[in-house]
């Protein structure tokens, strides 16, 4: 296709620049299976293909380990155990040195990886890894943090206490005090494409690892440690994920060093995709929490103080468990100001899989910490909880008192809540409906209905300040095509397009003169994971900085060359004005080749303002925020718990998007997601440790027929970043999944109004049927027994 | 009967061209066999076991109404049943020159996709859906993709989508509409009458002729593996790696995929899928429909078959308690040798049913209820819909001139080691007034019943309250209330 003719010279506007709505660059090949996953690439002639063997215990010492059978099996060529590592056996991101790549010793959890069949087909290895005889001594093993105490069992790592004023004294002093318990579930991520890389040995030390990971310069690093090779020796390179929520942020790394270490050791091509019940098995997923709480509020509902622990299940490992708990803390306010708080979180060792990363990264679990205390404020003082939540959220930014201060504190300066809840209500009708749903209620005796509006604030930024810069690398070929390169990974959220619509605006050409390419670190080296929803935020900054100095560069060349002074250089779209002639930016580049001027530039960006003092739990740990909020009814049938989303609005603040199409999807499709989380996606694992719901046979994610039969999202048309963010867009990644709250309150108010609103339901989550009735009969027995 | 003639290889359309294989391992999978041996890599594989739909594809069977086109799962389809078929990947998908496929460019135009790897499936089946239903409703949609699972939209954005399709062409139009004489032809030059044999000693594959020869070989092979639907029997294989050989393929058989009815009964042949039982059991017994409805996925449900629900003889399978409630009666078949049994008797215990080696589930027999008698049947799941029963009531009753029980048959899924009748509690209904009163204490009588388990689906005490509720949510049904009794999808809000 040759679309170097097509360019519009005389165009008002460039075709594809930002804050226009951008079909997915890649949407015509994944809609006609033409898009290239790690699997759906040739593999080079000679590919081997990995089994994993797992443990069978939940914890114990390897007794003996027989491989003989496996090794003798059809089509095996080798099997790996930690003793072929050749560098260090451990892929631990933490540092921790606590994650081997290969058990080596001991076994941890079930499911945990002992050793790797190497086969000529994928079926030959899966069926040979069946065939080890493993001898385990089995150790006591810790299957869940229910029963833990927070304070005094083992943690994988430090944790976090925040604290502004007096809480315990405030609580004390208060004129009403409620303190609870509240179970919240883990979540898998479900990515459909599972974890998968195929490595390619090259010369010397040097491996190539094409890896589904949203982090490949971890990647890299991991797999150069595994290897014992520097990581000049190590390339990853990843086009698209088919999807990765988090869960290919550490858990990629594992599969890579295993597909490199044997890729290396036997001088071919070894793949490794692991099988849906292994993927689920054998990798983290969203840390489930007990959060204990305690709140001190007036009898008007406003809160004076709060306590809260946050005890999570951070499996075998540390992985990314500190952080998490510490995201959950920096969000254990939601939108809401307390007066006095004091948080800490407790990352519970336990003989599951090393929890992970999960869009959100505890920070959802916090919002949920927040929600129950409002809840539990609403119930004891009479009042409709959304009355509660405003009378408590922070101030607004346009009248900043004395409540902006955060639990780590940050002055909260960007507050726009009220707004967006207030345009919410009046859009999702939420009085008129409350009003119905109570008379619906009143004659209805088996189904229930219930409504809920729930609030939120996220903060952007990685709290680990190192992962705040991003690398681009932008070439501008002869012809005036673009080349982009950043660090950031597509797994589905538009960040390739976003970064090209950027670049494109800056050179103001047409969109489609930007190719967008692999990521490698062969390119953009010591990259941050594509995460924390920082992608375009960091990764657009970057490529601007990159695609700025070469557009300095053609500005300073046009300029000398036409002998007209800079500032009579313009870029209009796909041309640019000097002085009183426009030429073509095609035309201009050109020119430039010829004069030998640079057309390639590396840009680079750092987020400012940024530092955070986790010692002292002070910082200022975001560079802003992101609001949103979300209406959700439900009915319930008190009879089986069963229920339906009847309807959800949601208005979400994407600052000034960079492409709505895109957020739009990234707001339904998160809502959908924290629904899921929230409502029927359940974690079970049976008394041996065993997780039983490793399929989607057995773990129910939602289903087009799960959505809200009506579903209203709109995004704030009238918000801009406060910060100057590339072009006062705001990240969107994963602000919208906790609104999936809405729907979780909503059936919480639906269970309460079996006891007349009297009683708070504490309906914990997931709240699948089950936990509904179980609720619902719960509050009946209560009012029966006069409580 | 004539003798039939032996043929050793498989034939079918693949997209365009015609396929003959002559080697076929009895448990290859087609998804395998796409990726693979085809390189055709745009079908995908997200889970292996049906309930994902990565990998659906279009397989377009010769029946009675002509060529239908039906989405089906390509991980746990045996290429080995293909014969005959014509298999459509997402490759196929063509628009006008140079232009993508309206049920592609309704995707694209509508950000039906973010990461893409659900999307081939998700066009597959919204393809199998548009060419049936050109102008489908919000309700028809949701069917269609039950079986899809996309973890990155919301499938906001696949709904309108799906609803746009029609606005990017004619489904008469569609290649697969226009060149459909064509393939039917080419589809009838393969049908030869043959039986297929592939394969020696270890690993074999036989596909019948027709029910006679079925019953023929099983008799001489009665540990051979029957596969029908392959929606059990795929797992078999994909999960626990099981040798399934020798395989008789019953998939599509003639003389098993009949369904014959008359005032009072309705006959289904075995082979009959979901699917294609759906219209006739939803016109006669409507409590079904919806059931059926939220059994598996469309995927699931135009490969699985009653007869197979039946035979593999699953405490948690969907069919068997209504059937049983209906009081069903069951033919098996051994050679030539036919016996019928009531249903019920059928399921002896956990992992044990009245087969004998070498027998095979011929039809199962379904009373319609007449005027007057009450029948419904309730699913209770974490998930509404592609879910496993947790618990499922199915509720028989008949009155009585003065209002007393007359007759009454309560049979429950997922509250014991089989499919089973609540006797206490139909004894402590039968010949009592038919009152919320008797309701009440017939409830008290669950726990004689069903002594449930817990699993990951639900607790013992979750199962146990849900199912004894139903009784009263049958009662109340049967009052023939207005006021809502259950929540549902289908209604506005
Ligand atoms: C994703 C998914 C979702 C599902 N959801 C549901 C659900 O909601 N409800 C539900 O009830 N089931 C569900 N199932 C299970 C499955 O669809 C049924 O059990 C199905 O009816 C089996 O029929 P089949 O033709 O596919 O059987 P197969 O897999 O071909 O065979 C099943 C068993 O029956 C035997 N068999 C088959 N036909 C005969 C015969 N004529 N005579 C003797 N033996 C025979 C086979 O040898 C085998 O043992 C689901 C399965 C999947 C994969
Ligand atoms: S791969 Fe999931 S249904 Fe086939
Ligand atoms: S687009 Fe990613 S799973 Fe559907």
């Amino acid at each position: 296709m040759n679309k170097h003719a097509t360019s519009n010279l005389k165009a008002e506007k460039i075709a594809g620049g930002v804050a226009t709505d951008q079909r997915h660059d890649s949407a015509h090949k994944h809609v006609s299976g033409a898009a290239v996953y790690i699997d759906d690439m040739p593999e080079p002639a000679g590919t081997l293909h990995v089994g994993l063997g797992l443990s069978k215990v939940a914890h114990g010492t390897l007794k003996s380990v027989d491989i003989s059978a496996v090794r003798s099996a059809p089509g095996v060529v080798d099997v790996l155990t930690y003793a072929d590592v050749p560098g260090e056996n451990d892929v631990s991101p933490s540092g921790m040195h606590d994650d081997p790549v290969l058990a080596e010793g001991k076994v941890q959890f079930f499911g945990q990886p002992i050793f790797a069949v190497i086969a000529e087909t994928r079926d030959a290895a899966r069926r040979a890894a069946r065939l080890a005889k493993i001898e385990y001594d089995e150790i006591p093993a810790i299957l869940g943090i229910w029963p833990l105490d927070p304070v005094t069992d083992r943690l994988v790592t430090t944790p976090l206490t925040l604290r502004r004023g007096d809480a315990a004294a405030a609580i004390a002093a208060a004129p009403r005090r409620v303190k609870g318990r509240m179970k919240l579930g883990g979540q898998d991520h479900f990515y459909l494409e599972g974890q998968v890389s195929l490595a390619v040995p090259g010369e010397d030390d040097e491996v190539t690892v094409y890896c589904s990971t949203q982090g490949p310069s971890e990647t890299q690093h991991l797999v150069s440690h595994a290897l014992g090779v520097p990581s000049h020796a190590v390339t990853v390179e990843v086009r698209r994920m088919g999807g990765g929520f988090g869960g290919k942020e550490t858990q990629a790394n594992q599969c890579a060093a295993i597909a490199a270490i044997a890729a290396k050791k036997l001088k071919r091509a070894v793949k490794v995709r692991l099988d849906r019940d292994e993927d689920m098995t054998a990798t983290g997923k969203r840390h489930d929490f007990a959060i204990d709480y305690e709140v001190g509020f007036d009898d008007e509902g406003n809160i004076l103080g709060v306590d809260f622990m946050f005890a999570l299940n951070a499996g075998f490992s540390a992985d990314l468990s500190g952080p998490v708990g510490d995201r959950a803390l920096f969000h254990c306010d939601n939108a809401y100001f307390y007066p006095n708080v004091h948080a800490k979180s407790a990352p519970l060792y336990t003989n599951t899989v090393s929890n992970t990363a999960f869009r959100g990264f505890g920070g959802p679990q916090g919002m949920i910490g927040a929600e129950r205390i409002i809840d539990e404020v609403a119930f004891a003082v009479g009042k409709d909880p959304l009355e509660i939540r405003k009378l408590n959220f922070y101030d607004p930014m346009e009248a900043i008192g004395r409540r902006n201060v955060t639990p780590y504190h940050q002055k909260v300066e960007d507050n726009i809540i009220q707004r967006i809840v207030a345009e919410l209500e009046e859009s999702a009708n939420y009085p008129r409906r409350r009003r119905e749903i109570q008379a619906f209620n009143a004659n209805s005796r088996f189904i229930k209905r219930g409504l809920a509006l729930t609030p939120v604030k996220f903060g952007i930024s990685f709290t680990k300040t190192e992962s705040n810069q991003a690398g681009a690398l932008v070439h501008v070929y002869a012809d005036g095509s673009v080349h982009m390169n950043h660090g950031g990974t597509e797994m589905g959220q538009g960040l390739h397009l976003k970064v090209a619509q950027v670049v494109a605006e800056e050179f103001q050409i047409d969109l489609e003169r930007v190719k967008i390419t692999a990521t490698t670190t062969a390119k953009v080296p010591n990259t941050a994971p594509t995460a924390a929803s920082s992608g375009a935020d960091l990764n657009g900054m970057a490529a601007q900085n990159a695609a700025r100095q070469i557009r300095q560069r053609l500005t300073d060349f046009a300029a000398e060359r036409y002998q007209v002074p800079v500032d009579q250089v313009v870029f209009l779209p796909n041309r640019v004005r000097v002085g009183n002639q426009e030429v073509s930016f095609n035309d201009l580049v050109r020119q430039a080749y010829i004069a030998r001027v640079q057309l390639s530039a590396a840009g680079f960006y750092k987020t400012p303002k940024i530092h955070w003092d986790r010692g002292k739990g002070q910082g200022h740990a975001f560079y802003y925020y992101a609001y949103g909020a979300a209406c959700a009814e439900v009915s319930v049938d008190t009879l089986t718990g069963e229920y339906v989303v009847e309807r959800a609005d949601i208005l979400h603040d994407c600052g000034r998007s960079l492409n709505r199409a895109i957020d739009i999807g990234q707001v339904e499709g998160g809502f959908i997601q924290g629904m899921g989380w929230l409502t029927t996606e359940e974690l079970w694992w049976d008394d041996k440790g065993r997780l039983r719901t490793h399929a989607p046979s057995t773990y129910k994610i939602p289903l087009a027929s799960d959505r809200p039969k009506i579903f209203n999202v709109a995004l704030t048309d009238w918000s801009q970043a406060y910060e100057p963010t590339i072009h006062r867009s705001k990240a969107v990644g994963e602000p919208p999944l906790p609104h999936g709250m809405s729907v979780l309150h909503a059936l919480s108010d639906a269970v309460a109004s079996v006891a007349d609103h009297k009683i708070c339901p504490r309906l914990d989550a997931p709240a699948t049927p089950e936990r509904v009735l179980m609720a619902i009969e719960r509050l009946k027995k209560e009012v029966k027994s006069g409580a | 009967m004539a003798r039939v003639s032996i043929r050793n290889e498989i034939r079918f359309i693949l997209n365009g061209r015609n396929v003959v294989l002559s080697s076929v391992a009895p448990d290859a999978t087609l998804l395998d066999w796409l990726r693979l041996d085809r390189s055709l890599r745009g079908t995908k594989e997200g889970c292996a076991e049906g309930d994902c739909g990565a990998c659906t594809v279009l397989v377009g069977k010769l029946s009675a109404g002509g060529l239908v086109y039906e989405s089906v799962n390509a991980c746990i389809r045996f290429l080995g049943s293909l014969d005959g078929t014509h298999v459509v990947t997402v490759e196929h998908l063509r628009g006008e020159p140079g232009q993508l496929h309206p049920v592609q460019q309704a995707m694209v135009d509508f950000h039906g996709s973010q990461c893409g790897f659900c999307t081939p499936g998700f066009v597959m089946s919204l393809y199998g859906l548009w060419m049936k239903t050109p102008d489908p409703s919000n309700a028809a949609i949701e069917k269609a993709l039950q079986g899809n699972l996309c973890r990155c939209t919301g499938y906001e954005a696949i709904m309108r989508a799906a609803h746009a399709i029609s606005s990017y062409g004619k489904a008469a139009k569609d290649p697969l509409a226009v060149e459909r004489k064509a393939i039917m032809a080419r589809l009838e030059a393969m049908q030869d009458g043959a039986r297929i044999e592939i394969g020696s000693a270890k690993a074999r594959l036989i596909v019948p002729a027709n029910v006679d020869d079925f019953a023929a070989i099983l008799d001489k092979e009665p540990g051979a593996t029957i596969v029908a639907g392959s929606t059990d029997v795929g797992l078999w294989v994909t999960k626990h790696m099981r040798d399934i050989s020798p395989v008789i393929f019953i998939g599509n058989l003639d003389g098993l995929c009949a369904i014959s009815e008359d005032q009072s009964v309705i006959s289904i042949g075995a082979g009959v899928t979901y699917t294609d039982a759906f219209s006739t059991l939803a016109n006669r017994i409507p409590a079904l429909g919806p059931l059926f409805d939220r059994i598996g996925g469309e995927q699931v449900r135009n490969m699985g078959t009653i007869g197979g629900n039946i035979a593999n003889g699953s405490p948690i399978g969907d069919t068997p308690p209504p059937l049983i409630a209906l009081g069903a009666r069951l033919t098996l078949r051994k050679g030539s040798k036919r016996r019928t049994i009531p249903l019920e008797t059928f399921f002896i215990a956990y992992g044990k049913q009245d087969r004998q080696p070498g027998e095979f589930v011929e039809a199962v027999h379904v009373p319609v209820p007449a005027k007057g008698e009450k029948f419904a049947v309730y699913k209770i799941t974490k998930r509404r819909d592609e879910d496993i029963t947790a618990a499922l009531g199915a509720f028989f009753l008949t009155l009585a001139q003065d209002g007393t029980v007359a007759d009454v048959r309560i049979a429950y899924g997922g509250m014991a080691a089989t499919p089973k009748r609540a006797s206490a509690v139909e004894k402590a209904l039968l010949g009592k007034p038919w009152t919320e009163e008797t309701v009440g204490t017939a409830m008290a009588e669950y726990t004689r019943d069903f002594t449930p388990l817990t699993d990951m689906r639900a607790s013992a005490e979750y199962r146990a309250l849900a199912a004894k509720n139903l009784l009263l949510r049958f009662f109340v049904e049967a009052t023939g209330t207005k006021a809502p009794f259950q929540v549902s999808r289908n209604e506005a809000a």
